[in-house]
């Protein structure tokens, strides 16, 4: 699974690669505030495959996840 | 139309090509967008516009379709610029042609007040004090909200 970092969230430390079994972005969060606490700080939204997600989705090996912190505009 | 691109934007060639393309039209509004020197009474030296590639682009034909359907125009055109820029180099630039003047003035400002609160980009803004990533301001969504 490829995970993008967008804004002030790319000066952070590299993440491990996402463990096979996250199965969705509800458990990828549990595993992202594990691994980085304070990565997902409530402002922060998740693309997959390059839409944005409002609920919990399924998750394959090829998706392509983004974080997304706040924008800033043009 | 919308392009986004790492190179500098020349608003003089884009406004000819514009409107030697705008036969017809009436009217042509444009608007330049530049790097400024001073963000919140902080130096700019630098400034980095990140963007995210297959989701910026769509996002930025959105704006200009929505512009495109609530105004009549014959021509609206969105250049935006990603990457790393100075002090007064253009970073945006918008241009509609219409028949009559007023729907070419709204369309430029409705196109720019939506890509300054929505356009998926992330600013980081450089000074002698250090770097700081930029959200959208208050007085841009107040500017958004006028159009519902």
């Amino acid at each position: 699974m490829k995970l993008l970092l967008f804004g002030r969230l790319g000066e952070r430390a590299a993440l491990p690669p996402v463990p096979a079994g996250i199965g969705d972005t509800d458990r990828l969060r549990a595993w992202l505030a594990e691994v980085d606490p304070g990565l997902l700080d409530g402002s922060v939204r998740i693309a997959v495959n390059r839409e944005l997600v409002h609920a919990n989705v399924p998750l394959a090996a090829e998706d392509e996840i983004a974080l997304l912190p706040p924008m800033s505009g043009g | 139309m919308i392009r986004l691109q790492a190179e500098p934007i020349d608003p003089a060639a884009l406004l000819a090509a514009f409107t030697a393309e705008a036969a017809g039209a009436g009217a042509i509004a444009s608007f330049t967008g530049l790097v400024r020197a001073m963000s919140d009474g902080a130096a700019v030296t630098r400034l980095a516009l990140e963007h995210y590639p297959g989701f910026t682009e769509p996002a930025l034909a959105a704006i200009a379709a929505d512009a495109e359907a609530r105004f009549a125009l014959g021509a609206l055109l969105i250049v935006h610029r990603h990457g790393a820029m100075a002090p007064g180099e253009p970073i945006v630039f918008v241009a509609a042609a219409a028949a009559h003047r007023g729907d070419a003035f709204d369309a430029v400002r409705y196109a720019m007040d939506r890509l300054k609160t929505e356009a998926p980009f992330w600013k980081r803004e450089e000074g002698p004090d250090g770097a700081r990533w930029i959200e959208a301001r208050a007085g841009d969504h107040e500017s958004r909200e006028r159009w519902g």
